[in-house]
């Protein structure tokens, strides 16, 4: 099912927590919400869900518009970050729950709800543990349950807020690779929240990137990772090194550098005609090193103060004019070079992306 | 200067003396202990058996006499009586107030909070003192009362009016704290999944609180039990009538009928024994619930 939000505006006393937000899901598609604390994500996906009334703006379900219905009326599976399981019932009347509520002339006779929630809980995996309680199940196993207990109504839209925010890093990054694989299974048009950019970029059809109750830019992964409109979705989503200085026509000359860097092909649609302050971001693996003595004049001068050599690739702390750099060598490349600690190096941008200082 | 010069004398201590400063740790903690037991004893047990022990003064079939005679019977009656109708009352005030407290933000919710605490802050008599003002024949309603031929002070409906109010903050108090705990998420999670709100509250909300119900009727059984202050002023101890047990006690005292009026006073004490294992059974579960949530 599609889901449109058109102008939604939500405000908590002076604080907007979605100001004019607009946004169009395809049926089908997971999408990820991601932006930081703050900027009204979940707030978003509550409106959504009817469990806050937006101040203005309207929410389409599949072509229909929800204002008027309540929460229960719409059909969608909530996963919250601390899935509220219901804690004084079973495992198996947690996920039979939404089952056993529905009106009387909709509800299935016991032995298909028995059915049906056996079901839930062998795809999700967890079907020894439908007589245990929330309290003793790990974090991991309980998120997989609230999953269970959302799809267990066959929702159309299936919201998820932060699902993985409470569960340490190594069950994260597992089940993360299950959600994935379970939405390629089902199908349902997914919206999951997080703050954690690598889930995003692993898992989700599309980025939404939320700021301060804006969309700052919505796309693939990939457009949104290598091509971000704004500084804050650059600075926001991977690392990136941030030069001040002045663009102009020839390119961007960062403070204190000889010369400018290179005009990048992509950085035409972004120059203004005029020479004025800008930052430029450059990705860590965008950065050639060059030891000072080859003579490269577009590029910033530092030295390297500390190497970190982890898996296939090496990060290199440097420290510039205007403060620290980090790039990202492969190892064979950085072995070339053959510098160490305290060298002096040029560091020349391969790639990069600036935006005037005043936007 | 002195602090760090404690602070370093101790963990030296530690260091080099750690069997005495075993000993001393566990002195203390078992002088504390019969501390505790002693005051303990002097003022809970020592009355207690003093109660059993002048109530049975007489022999038991004096003890059996007492509690047969129509008017201590009478007192039973009416003190299970007033319990039955209040306590259910402010279970359900008590249900209602702290459910629209903890899960709603509405204007004038402080005023209701602090309105809640209002009984525990006023003195017993006072609140009885105030029914008479009300209801009594010289009160605000006394005319209106008078010609439609209803009596409230000085009889039944009076004390259990007044037995509502003083008793009324136990349950509320002890749900609002727990419902505020537990928050809204799971009411929340059962809205998405189409529970109607009555479906929400059966389901979900009260099997949560069913624990901290149960100590907070507890509470308010007690209380409305052992009442003396607020219903004394009101009932007119009519022997026979509006004399619950509380009230029948001191009569029998004041008639220097002391056997008596302790062996209906063992009564009470058998029930406070009784509401006391309850309670603890009650904390029990309310305590593992507390923890299994973290």
């Amino acid at each position: 099912m599609s889901i449109i939000v058109r102008n939604l505006t939500k405000r908590f006393g002076d604080f907007a927590a979605l100001d004019d937000v607009s946004l169009e899901f395809a049926s089908g598609e997971l999408v990820a919400l991601i932006g930081p604390s703050g900027c009204g994500k979940t707030t978003l996906l509550r409106v959504i869900a009817g469990l806050e009334t937006p101040d203005a703006g309207e929410v389409v379900l599949g072509g229909r518009d929800v204002g008027a219905l309540d929460t229960r009326e719409r059909r969608i599976g909530f996963v919250f970050q601390h899935y509220a399981l219901f804690r004084h019932m079973s495992v198996f009347e947690n996920v039979a729950f939404g089952l056993r509520v529905k009106p009387r002339g909709e509800r299935l006779a016991e032995g298909a709800i028995r059915e049906r929630v056996n079901e839930l809980l062998a795809l999700v995996q967890l079907e020894p543990l439908a007589d245990r309680y929330p309290s003793s199940l790990s974090g991991g196993q309980r998120q997989r349950i609230a999953l269970a207990r959302a799809l267990a109504v066959e929702p159309s839209v299936l919201l998820l807020d932060e699902p993985f925010g409470a569960l340490d890093a190594k069950v994260r990054k597992e089940l993360r690779v299950w959600l994935r694989r379970l939405h390629d299974e089902l199908a349902i048009s997914t919206i999951f929240v997080t703050h954690d950019q690598d889930e995003a970029l692993d898992v989700a059809d599309r980025i939404v990137v939320m700021h301060r109750g804006r969309v700052e830019q919505a796309g693939s992964p990939q457009a949104v990772y290598d091509d971000p409109h704004t500084p804050f979705v650059h600075a926001f989503l991977g690392a990136a090194n941030r030069f001040d200085g002045h663009l102009g026509p020839h390119g961007f000359l960062a403070d204190g550098a000889p010369a400018p860097f290179v005009a990048d092909a992509t950085w035409a649609d972004f120059v203004q005609p005029d020479v004025e302050p800008a930052h430029a971001y450059v990705r860590p693996h965008d950065l050639d090193i060059h030891p000072r003595r080859s003579g490269r004049t577009d590029g910033i001068d530092a030295h390297v103060r500390r190497v970190i050599a982890r898996g296939a690739s090496v990060r290199i702390e440097l420290v510039g004019r205007a403060g620290p750099i980090e790039a990202e060598l492969e190892r064979d490349v950085w072995r070339s070079l053959g510098l160490r600690e305290g060298d002096s190096v040029i560091v020349v941008p391969r790639k990069w992306r600036a935006f005037a200082q005043s936007q | 200067m002195s602090h760090v010069a404690v602070m370093t004398d101790a963990s030296h201590r530690a260091g080099c003396e750690p069997a005495r400063r075993r000993g001393e740790s566990r002195g203390l903690r078992w002088a504390l202990t019969a501390a505790a037991l002693a005051f303990l004893g002097l003022f809970l047990v020592v009355p207690l058996v003093a109660v059993f022990d002048e109530a049975l003064s007489k022999g038991v079939r004096f003890y059996a006499a007492s509690l047969a005679d129509p008017d201590a019977r009478a007192a039973v009656w009416l003190t299970l009586s007033v319990a039955l109708i209040a306590v259910p009352s402010n279970v359900v005030f008590g249900l209602a107030a702290s459910w629209a407290i903890a899960k709603f933000e509405f204007k004038g919710k402080a005023l209701l909070t602090t309105l809640i605490d209002l009984p525990f802050s006023v003195s017993p008599v006072v609140s009885g003192l105030v029914y008479v003002l009300l209801f009594g024949a010289q009160g605000w309603f006394g005319p209106w009362l008078t010609s439609h031929d209803i009596q409230i002070v000085f009889a039944v409906p009076g004390i259990v009016l007044a037995t509502i109010f003083v008793t009324f903050p136990f349950v509320a108090r002890e749900l609002i704290p727990l419902m505020q705990a537990q928050g809204e998420q799971e009411e929340e999670a059962a809205r998405v999944l189409g529970a109607s709100a009555w479906q929400i509250w059966r389901r979900v909300t009260l099997p949560n609180v069913k624990w901290g119900l149960l100590y907070g009727v507890i509470l308010c059984n007690a209380r409305a039990m052992g009442e003396f202050g607020a219903v004394s002023v009101v009932s007119g101890h009519i022997r026979g009538q509006t004399n619950t047990m509380p009230l029948a006690v001191e009569m029998l005292y004041n008639d220097y009928n002391f056997a008596a009026a302790f062996a209906l006073a063992s009564v009470l004490a058998l029930i406070a024994l009784a509401t006391l294992g309850l309670k603890l059974l009650a904390e029990r579960h309310l305590t593992a619930d507390a923890l299994a949530r973290r």
